[in-house]
């Protein structure tokens, strides 16, 4: 008896982790299609406190798992809000985890936590020394005083940490009171009264400035150029080239790849039919860089893409599912030995998909099990209606009847968060489902399709989870070893934001 | 001699029901058509005026019989392959009707319910059509002067009748369901359904005509039903499953899988029972070419669920136009007075001989359904005095 409740337990625990884990793979509290913003932060927030209150040291591994940027920062929050672990070890794991994971995270990311713990009013020792830690570590801080001024201002001045340098007056007495010797500090003071001081700050400083300056849009556009990151070249392609004519160069290749494939599915039609030989090589790229990070090797793939209307996403996250599935579509084709896509609404080339109809997954899910896959991977938000609950019932007549042996691995891989049922909706028990935020993390979550199936323990999870822990632990102390080597002035940085 | 295009019985030739997409308490079930003649298209005209004044006899400021009501938008139909060319910056739309102001307000005065514009364009009225049709029922009161009729009966019959109706925005989830839902590539109608009862059902001939009238739904109007049934919960997804018995290979899957499709459409065509393959009483409205637009309702009887609509039928026979409305009990049960009236002749003992009852309980009853007027005040207080008693 007690043996069987022991074993319900570990259950328990394994599906709550799983849950916790593929929640956080796919949620950002942002609405969906069927999902209000409202509903999707309440339910994550139920779940990280959930999680918190019964498997803290789990929790805190989470952290490694490969989850997105929002649920990494509301960990690191709730951690901090909550005091230390009594257990030494523990309390050292969490500590370092909690520091590699902050400085992992892009800086204004990272700031953002810092600046949240002023507006939770979490202030303990640790919290205090996490953020003193933090910005120890900073490369330029000049740099970051200025890109993320208020930001950095919350931090030093709710951790009482102390600033070297003209950095204290530069954030407290205002930039009016005195001259700056630091570069970049006393062009900021200068791009208040003369332009062309303007054009040697970050573009999102400089952006206000013009418009106070009252300067054309396209002259700053085009002066500001050398100053922009990947991220904002990417971002102004379109606005840019209506401004003034010219976007600014950028080397698509190395953008990453969900972004890329968002930035192409908001191109209209015609541009990219006559775009598409230099749009394919830039998503190929962008795929094989991502493999060359994470290696995967796969045999006979097929790939279920979800195009239907609901994979236009919301107002605040504009065609992601679908971005997902056109980037899963180059990663797979290009990790997979042989390979073949089937759309639920077919498409004459991959580039040239937009979200229309309705969502039938049974008819292409038929095709490629006749195709004869050994990972057949479904990238759908769940919702199949025509006819509904048809790719649960088939998969479980294709398990029980024609593949009871497993030949033909399944897995849907999920970019929305369902908030009613507090995980990615699922296709029922026989194909597992795992959450996706970027398609750069779909090898991480192949990998862990296993537990969603339930097919491994708990023990295996626990020590899946630790190996995580362990590589990013390691990786950071890596990084931060080659950055003690390197210069310190290093020039801005290449941020991502996603 | 009678026109073979006049629907006798409803029957959904040339479509099809896809599987039904379900938000909160509503059920949308797509229809589908195969072949698509593309002879027949409409166009959305929208109206934003507070009302609309259609003479419905007479000239536009004549006096003459009028209906009154909201009408957000019309439909532009177009027959036969018109082409419309037009230079940028043209008129497309010919001003339809007149526009008063009224401070801030502004009135629209229009011509009929359906106005021919062009050799084969045609302006209606969507669904007003219907209810024009429905109130102007037995509209012309007692054909025999019976004493018991007050003299303003006689003389102007059931001028003026009104009904009233919910607007689609009414109900917020409406909205909600119309957004999420997928519209299919060869959808060219909508079967709405609140708490799995039909509220309404609407058919063009041309997919993309529906795809640019999906979101306009929500600006219809619809039964009292469209709210009673307000605070019943969500429907079921219903999910129907595969027989494993009967797969031992692929092809039985993919045949298993079509048989649930097949078993969807079924039943949804089962759930609409109330509105296909119920026999209808329908009258010609317009013949444009080969297609014959009419307006109908089922049999009005209060026992059985009730639709009025419009409808429009090819040649060939096949439905290329519909939109229904659900009548509420009331509505029903006051088209059921009147007829039962009608074929009695107005005479007030024979009809409550039919319906089972006494005059004066029928006086009684006419005045509860809105239809006092009819009466003299004298007829009308002695069959209350008698029923208080």
């Amino acid at each position: 008896m007690a043996a069987l409740a022991e074993a319900r337990v570990e259950q328990v625990a394994r599906e709550d982790l799983v849950m916790f884990v593929n929640a956080c793979f796919s949620c950002t509290g942002q609405r969906e299609f069927y999902g209000d913003a409202r509903g999707q932060s309440v339910s994550i927030e139920f779940l990280h406190q959930y999680i918190l209150g019964n498997y803290r040291r789990l929790y805190a591994r989470t952290l490694a798992a490969g989850i997105n940027h929002f649920n990494q920062a509301q960990i690191l929050l709730n951690l901090l809000a909550s005091g230390s672990p009594v257990e030494a070890r523990d309390k050292a794991e969490e500590g370092a985890l909690i520091a590699a994971a902050l400085r992992a995270l892009p800086p204004q990311r990272a700031f953002r936590v810092l600046e949240s713990l002023r507006s939770r009013r979490i202030n303990n020792r640790r919290a205090r020394a996490v953020a003193r830690d933090y910005v120890k570590g900073r490369g330029n801080l000049a740099f970051d005083a200025v890109k993320y001024r208020a930001k950095l201002r919350a931090a030093v001045s709710h951790g009482h940490l102390k600033l070297e340098g003209e950095l204290g007056p530069f954030l407290f007495h205002g930039w009016k009171k005195r001259v700056f010797t630091q570069p970049l500090l006393e062009s900021f003071r200068r791009a208040h009264y003369a332009q062309e001081a303007l054009y040697e700050l970050p573009y999102t400083v400089a952006e206000g400035l013009a418009v106070k300056h009252g300067i054309p849009r396209d002259v700053f556009l085009q002066r500001i150029e050398p100053r922009l990151t990947a991220a904002e070249r990417l971002r102004l392609q379109e606005s840019s080239a209506r401004e003034r004519g010219t976007p600014p160069p950028v080397e698509l290749g190395r953008a990453s790849l969900t972004k890329l494939a968002l930035y192409v599915l908001a191109l209209p039609l015609e541009s990219r039919r006559a775009r598409q030989p230099e749009l394919q090589a830039a998503l190929e790229q962008a795929a094989a860089r991502v493999l060359r990070k994470s290696p995967s090797r796969l045999g006979r793939v097929a790939a279920i893409l979800d195009n239907s209307y609901s994979s236009s996403g919301s107002w605040e996250k504009r065609r992601r599912p679908l971005g997902v599935a056109l980037a899963t579509h180059y990663l797979l084709s290009s990790a997979a030995r042989e390979y073949r896509a089937w759309w639920t609404g077919p498409v004459e080339d991959a580039l040239l998909v937009s979200a229309r109809g309705q969502t039938d997954i049974a008819t292409p899910l038929l095709d490629a099990l006749a195709w004869g896959a050994d990972l057949v991977v479904i990238v759908s938000d769940g919702y199949d209606n025509d006819p509904p609950n048809a790719v649960a019932e088939l998969t479980r007549v294709f398990r029980a009847k024609l593949d009871p042996r497993r030949r033909t691995a399944l897995v849907h891989v999920n970019p929305v968060f369902d908030s009613e049922g507090y995980a990615p909706r699922s296709f029922g028990t026989a194909v597992p489902t795992v959450g996706v935020r970027d398609a750069e993390d779909v090898p991480t979550v192949l990998g862990f399709a296993r537990f969603a199936e339930g097919a491994a323990s708990l023990s295996e999870l626990e020590a899946y989870l630790a190996a995580r822990v362990e590589a990013l632990l390691a990786r950071d102390a890596q990084g931060r070893q080659g950055e003690a080597g390197a210069s310190r002035d290093v020039a801005p940085a290449e941020e991502g934001e996603s | 001699m009678t026109d073979a295009r006049l629907i006798q019985r409803l029957e959904p030739t040339g479509l099809r029901l896809a599987p039904s997409q379900v938000w909160g308490g509503m059920r949308l079930v797509p229809v589908l058509r195969d072949v698509v003649r593309g002879d027949l298209r409409m166009t959305l005209r929208t109206y934003d005026d507070v009302a609309a004044v259609v003479s419905v006899k007479g000239g536009l400021k004549e006096p003459g019989l009028k209906y009154v009501s909201y009408v957000p938008h019309g439909l532009v139909m177009t027959w036969a392959g018109r082409q419309a060319e037009a230079v940028y910056g043209a008129q497309l739309q010919p001003s339809d009707g007149k526009r008063l102001k009224a401070g801030p307000f502004s009135i629209r005065l229009m011509h009929r319910m359906v106005h021919r514009e062009d050799r084969r364009q045609l302006r209606m009225l969507p669904l007003h059509l219907a209810m024009e049709g429905f109130l102007s029922l037995q509209f012309s009161g007692p054909e025999i002067a019976w004493s018991e009729y007050s003299r303003e009966g006689l003389s102007r019959g059931l001028d003026p009748r009104s009904e009233s109706s919910v607007p689609g925005w009414a109900l917020p989830m409406l909205d909600g369901a119309l957004r999420t839902f997928e519209i299919h590539p060869q959808q060219v109608g909508l079967l709405l359904f609140k708490a799995d009862v039909l509220l309404s059902a609407f058919v063009v001939a041309h997919p993309e005509d529906y795809r640019a009238l999906h979101r306009t739904l929500v600006e219809d109007f619809y039964g009292g039903l469209l709210l009673q049934y307000g605070f019943l919960g969500d429907v079921p997804a219903l999910g129907l499953t595969l027989d494993a018995s009967r797969v031992a290979s692929l092809g039985d899957l993919r045949g298993e899988v079509n048989r649930m499709r097949q078993d969807w459409a079924d039943f949804h065509g089962f759930m609409a029972g109330g509105l296909f393959g119920a026999n209808v009483t329908s009258t010609g409205v317009y013949k444009a070419g080969g297609f014959l637009l009419q307006r109908f309702h089922t049999s009005l009887d209060p026992t059985e669920e009730n639709h009025i609509g419009e409808a429009i039928v090819g040649t060939d026979g096949t439905l290329e136009y519909l939109k229904t409305y659900r009548l509420s009990s009331a509505q029903t049960r006051r088209a059921y007075l009147l007829s039962q009236l009608a074929e009695s002749d107005w005479h007030l003992e024979t009809a409550a001989e039919r319906l089972r009852t006494t005059p004066q309980d029928l006086a009684v009853r006419l005045r509860n359904a809105g239809f006092g007027y009819l009466l003299k005040d004298s007829v009308l207080e002695a069959a209350q005095r008698k029923h208080r008693r």
